[in-house]
């Protein structure tokens, strides 16, 4: 395999420093506001507290201690997980598709993951959610992949539609689940929206497969960006194309899966932020990639806190957040760039 | 369990606009007007669509609505009931079906030939599609009060003909209601609580016919400050419900959701709260804990129980 060159190549400093300087507002933001009313002095104070070798005081009660550290920050944490790992997977798959419209769902991922949670719902394994979305989102991403290999050689379009086919059919039998069990309705329906409650365990879980995912990926940002001339192109160029597709395309499974199996079916998070570091660092996948991890954390994180505090103390479906100020935001900045 | 859509279906009456249940709970019971036979049919009865009038004592009934079924059974009618629909679980003799009330399929429901369907929210057009086959349809909406309980089971009585057992539960269940609430010393300091309805935090409001049986103890819910519309069903924010530190938590999810006091104390956060530390985490009957029929006396009891085994302060 080509070893990738120093990533400094590829990112600009600039915005790279916005990434971080945007990760690091959304994080303290989310972890300073929420729907309790804790004190934003003596949290920061209470955050410097935990770092080694430093005692700060702070007045939180035990209380208002556990919301700190076992609901906003895991909260945050996993928020930021959740985001990077969509946005990147989204890029990767807009990459090596070469299609701007592709988002980390398109090889079926959320219907199958939305069929695995409403069987698991159904059967009362209401425990068992998180595995099986993993488990119905890469079985239906193999099952594409098997389809759409067999229809052509141009894995492109042929791949791309039968992941629309597999996507339709999933959703189908899901309903069909859903009607044979009126019970849990709400219940899918509200994981299908997306939520990110799942403290320390849901960030654990997840932690090593959106590793994985992220460095396969980022490891092939380089020849993402040769394979973006063509693949008969990439060919002659020396790039093991199917090789390099299948590889890219079982990381950003695997990372959109484990994302889904915590989260729900948070939308347009990996179109929207691909495409908004592209307006701003360039087309090159070797800036996008790293990139997306950074803002789509920051995104992430910012879209939640707005789900948790707009209307505190009840709470928004994420996914909702997500569309409903990403879609215009992204639109503002389409207009000024063009 | 069908605690979710009882649910969403009070959550439609209650925004679905107070028309339909204001002339849910000033029901008028016309009864019998011009006969003196000793059956009482024919009668008609004013409902929440309108007048109903029922030719002869119905011995064909389809129940599509599990509370329904549970009044039916209560005023004595059982034996006059030829189908339920598929969630009707109590009581346990019922004769269940495919039938459903939530998808309804008008030709299914036709083939039993029905000389009464009873439901308790009118979708897909169920009335106008039964009445235009000449079978009479009982509309028995989501509650909003106890008054409207008693209502409710006091028509379904006149419409079977079991119209004095109908005001005879109602007196029962009025008279059980009143003595556990009256057993109750008010509490100096108001005590308060959470009642949910899901594990993604989704609760009740006082506003609502749940939230109405903990009003009966002057219990104070938690969940009103998330909800300024008076939709009475918002989602709550665990850091507000963590905050608010509720005196009691009753679970309304320990059916498929499978939720008990254990799992409460291992979520993220809620070790330290009040109602898990002194055992005030009280898991109910999802059923009973949101039906608007005779076992709403259970759920009183229910609650009754624990907030006197568990006295506050």
């Amino acid at each position: 395999m080509i070893v990738s060159p120093p990533l400094a190549r590829g990112v600009r400093p600039a915005p790279l420093a916005l990434g971080f300087v945007a990760l690091a507002l959304a994080g303290l933001a989310g972890i300073a506001l929420g729907p309790a009313r804790l004190p934003v002095g003596e949290v920061l104070t209470a955050l410097v507290d935990r770092f080694p070798a430093v005692t700060a005081d702070h007045s939180l009660t035990s209380r208002q201690l556990d919301i700190l550290w076992q609901l906003r920050l895991p909260r945050v944490a996993l928020g930021a997980c959740v985001g990077a790992t969509l946005s990147v997977c989204g890029a990767a798959y807009q990459g090596v598709f070469r299609n701007p419209l592709v988002d980390p769902y398109l090889l079926g991922v959320a219907a199958g993951a939305g069929l695995g949670a409403t069987l698991a719902f159904a059967a009362g394994g209401a425990a068992l959610v998180p595995l099986a979305a993993f488990v119905g989102a890469s079985g239906a991403v193999v099952l594409t992949y098997a389809i759409g290999n067999r229809l052509g050689d141009r894995a492109n379009t042929s791949l791309i539609l039968a992941g629309v086919a597999v996507a339709s059919f999933l959703t189908a039998a899901q309903t069909f689940v859903q009607q044979r069990s009126s019970d849990d309705l709400r219940v899918v329906y509200s994981w299908i929206l997306g939520r990110l409650g799942g403290g320390w365990n849901d960030v654990r879980l997840v932690l090593p497969y959106i590793a994985i995912s992220a460095i396969v990926i980022l490891l092939h940002r380089r020849l993402l960006d040769v394979l973006a001339v063509g693949d008969s192109e990439a060919q002659s160029l020396g790039v093991p194309v199917r090789r390099v597709r299948l590889l890219v395309v079982i990381a950003a499974t695997l990372g959109t899966a484990a994302a889904v199996a915590v989260s729900g079916l948070i939308g347009f998070v990996g179109i929207i932020v691909p495409h908004t570091v592209r307006l701003l660092a360039g087309p090159s996948n070797r800036s996008t990639l790293p990139l997306s991890i950074l803002f789509g954390a920051a995104f992430m994180v910012a879209a939640d806190l707005a789900a948790r505090t707009l209307l505190a103390p009840a709470e928004l479906p994420i996914g909702v957040v997500t569309a409903f100020f990403g879609a215009p935001f992204f639109l503002s900045l389409l207009r000024r760039k063009g | 369990m069908r605690k979710l859509l009882s649910a969403l279906l009070l959550a439609m009456v209650a925004c679905g606009g107070s028309q339909a249940t204001a002339t849910s709970t000033t029901v008028v019971t016309t009864a019998a007007p011009a006969t003196t036979e000793a059956s009482g049919f024919p009668v008609t009865v004013e409902t929440a669509i309108g007048p109903l009038t029922i030719a002869e004592r119905p011995e064909a009934i389809v129940s599509l609505a599990p509370v329904a079924t549970e009044m039916l059974a209560a005023v004595g009618a059982l034996e006059q009931v030829i189908a339920v629909d598929d969630q009707s679980n109590y009581p346990t003799n019922v004769p269940v079906t495919d039938l459903s009330g939530f998808n309804p399929n008008i030709e299914a429901i036709a083939s039993y030939q029905p000389d009464l369907v009873v439901i308790s929210n009118d979708i897909d057009n169920m009335v106008a599609s039964l009445q235009s086959l000449d079978i009479p349809v009982l509309l028995l909406p989501a509650a909003v009060t106890m008054d409207d309980v008693y209502t409710e089971i006091e028509l379904l009585g006149i419409v079977t003909g079991h119209a004095s057992e109908a005001e005879d539960l109602t007196e029962q269940m009025a008279n059980e209601i009143e003595s556990l609430v009256s057993d109750i010393e008010p509490p100096a300091e108001p005590v308060t609580y959470y009642h949910e309805i899901d594990p993604l935090l989704f609760s009740v409001t006082s506003t609502t016919f749940i939230g109405s049986i903990y009003s009966l103890f002057g219990m104070e819910n938690i969940a009103d400050a998330a909800d300024p519309d008076g939709l009475g069903y918002p989602q709550l924010s665990a850091e507000h419900i963590i905050e608010s530190d509720p005196d009691f938590i009753f679970l309304a999810d320990t059916g498929f959701a499978l939720q008990t006091p254990e799992t409460v104390a291992a979520r993220p956060g809620w070790a330290g709260m009040t109602a898990v530390t002194s055992g005030r985490v009280i898991p109910l009957d999802d059923d009973v804990a949101s039906r608007w029929g005779p076992r709403v006396v259970d759920f009183v009891r229910a609650v009754a129980e624990a907030v006197a085994l568990q006295p506050v302060g």
